[in-house]
């Protein structure tokens, strides 16, 4: 047993076998994480002012904005339908170009395809750096750029998908066996023929379901877009809720939950098809 | 090719009317989004625009980028790290009733399906309509972030957790069972342990997610570093923006990088 800084100064509980044996026991390094998270806790306390008895006594306050959502004002339907298929539209179009687009990424990161160390780490970090961007600083980016509307929105959503999905299929084809791959070369294919029939059809389940997935994900986080402008039904939502017609802003909510549950149950079934 | 090789391969099952109908699909609902989006370009603004956020962003405010003060990118990231750190115990720890009442082996079925019900109503929710209901509760600031982070953590949370306890291995308990073992010695050996690890790792992997999400709740003024980055956009000063992207870069793959290593020792068991 390797010993470290923490066991020296915690010294590990030594217990004899019956064969004379002596087994150590590390001690538990559990109270020092709690320790460390607690002590993370308190100064996070400290630093966003968070201070619970304000939430019992005005607690109550959270739930008039929820109270005023029933019930949901059906009328305001009519001004829904365009604003939601902008939503639905550019977060479709946004998830099928991401993910095309991380095919090509995600083969340039993978060190068995392409076998050049600094090509994978440069696409690899690339891919990184592209989805630690928040969707909505993006959003708001592109807005600066192309002018308020559903292609700002659009192009976030690209560029999340298509970094989404990039990490993801590399991990995956790095996972891939490559013994079909020598395989079907040393029986004479080409390489190209070589990955047509090795490895796509191990990676092509995956990649489908990971873009569905994605795209799930963009519907509900495309709904957000419109607070800075990007288009689609955040910018209803945000207007109902500045000018505090709180039934309207239920009645937005509904259709989206109804919208995105039953994407989801779309894409679970095709998923679970998949795997 | 080799002809053995093809022969085999011809034998295979003939799927082109199965790729046919999905690639027609896909076409179809790509031309209808196509309709549904108006492409623009950049005009001479755009580009004018691009330039100078490029140009922002390679040459950063490193005065900004320094300064430790209150005011500096430093203390901004540290507020964001405060607001996902809180909010995520916050979430974790109301997760573990809820995950308890949304799994059908320890309640019964409709209890399980309502609760299932209740925290997708509570997901659907869009983060920046909590933070302003909690603005109501609390004024403006970090504090109505740490609530609506809590808030938004359940769902994920607590469908990760539910899937832990589905998947418990009952067979230790039963063992436990017959040595006569008392409930809560049961609960403490039998159950904790299996649980621990897995709800740590969901918590550590929330906690990577919320750092990322407490970014854009400065939108709506509750806290982090998101209301200088847009301040900063929208009075077209992309020195800072560039300083506050280059902070958030770095601090998001830190995080990352230092939760993926956390988590695949939790998974692994090794040290």
């Amino acid at each position: 047993m390797e010993e470290t800084v923490y066991d020296k100064i915690f010294k590990p509980k030594t217990y004899t076998l019956e064969n004379g044996k002596t087994v150590k026991q590390r001690a538990s390094r559990t109270p020092l994480i709690l320790l460390l998270v607690l002590i993370a806790t308190y100064a996070s306390f400290r630093t966003t002012g968070a201070d619970l008895s304000l939430l019992l006594k005005r607690g109550n306050q959270f739930f008039v904005i929820i109270i005023g959502m029933f019930p949901p004002n059906f009328e305001f339907l009519s001004n829904i339908w365009g604003p939601l298929f902008d939503t639905i539209q550019m977060s479709l179009l946004g998830s099928l170009a991401g993910a095309l687009v991380a095919v090509p990424l995600a083969l340039l990161s993978s060190s068995n395809i392409i076998k050049n160390a600094f090509v994978n780490g440069f696409f690899k970090f690339f891919l990184s750096i592209l989805r630690t961007l928040p969707t909505l600083v993006l959003a708001l980016i592109f807005t600066f750029l192309f002018g308020l509307g559903t292609m700002a929105g659009m192009l976030s959503i690209f560029i999340f998908t298509s970094s989404y999905v990039g990490k993801l299929m590399y991990e995956h084809i790095e996972n891939v066996d490559m013994g079909a791959f020598e395989a079907n070369e040393s029986m004479g294919l080409s390489k190209v023929e070589a990955f047509r029939y090795a490895i796509i059809p191990e990676v092509l389940p995956t990649y489908l379901s990971v873009s569905l997935y994605a795209f799930e994900g963009n519907v509900r986080y495309a709904a957000i877009l419109g607070y800075v402008g990007a288009g689609g039904i955040g910018l209803v939502l945000n207007e109902r809720l500045g000018w505090r017609d709180y039934p309207s802003v239920g009645m937005v909510l509904l259709v989206l939950m109804i919208v995105v549950f039953i994407i989801e149950r779309v894409s679970e079934y095709f998923r679970r098809k998949l795997s | 090719m080799n002809e053995a090789i093809q022969t085999q391969y011809n034998k295979a099952p003939n799927r082109k009317l199965y790729f046919i109908t999905i690639s027609i699909i896909i076409l179809a609902l790509l031309i209808w989004s196509f309709i549904g989006v108006d492409i623009t370009g950049l005009d001479q603004k755009g580009t004018g625009l691009a330039v100078n956020i490029v140009r922002g962003i390679v040459t950063p405010d490193l005065e900004f980028l320094f300064d430790f003060s209150t005011q500096g990118v430093p203390y901004l990231l540290y507020e964001t790290i405060a607001i996902a750190l809180l909010g995520t115990v916050f979430g974790s720890l109301l997760a573990i009733p809820i995950s308890f009442l949304m799994a059908p082996s320890v309640v019964s079925g409709p209890v399980a399906y309502i609760t299932r019900l209740v925290v997708i109503f509570i997901r659907t929710i869009p983060s920046l309509v909590y933070g302003i209901m909690f603005i109501r509760v609390t004024g403006p600031g970090a504090y109505a972030g740490v609530l609506t982070m809590s808030i938004t953590s359940i769902g994920m949370i607590s469908r990760l957790y539910v899937d832990v306890i589905e998947n418990l291995d009952r067979g230790v308990l039963e063992a436990m069972t017959s040595m006569g073992c008392t409930t809560y010695q049961k609960i403490r050996y039998g159950i904790l342990p299996q649980l621990f690890s897995s709800f740590l790792s969901t918590t550590i992997y929330r906690f990577d997610m919320n750092l990322r999400d407490a970014t854009i709740l400065g939108l709506v003024g509750a806290g982090g570093i998101g209301a200088p980055l847009i301040f900063a956009m929208r009075s077209y000063r992309w020195n800072q923006v560039g300083s506050i992207l280059i902070g958030l870069v770095v601090l998001i793959l830190l995080v990352e990088l230092f939760s993926n290593k956390l988590r695949s020792r939790l998974v692994s068991g090794t040290k």
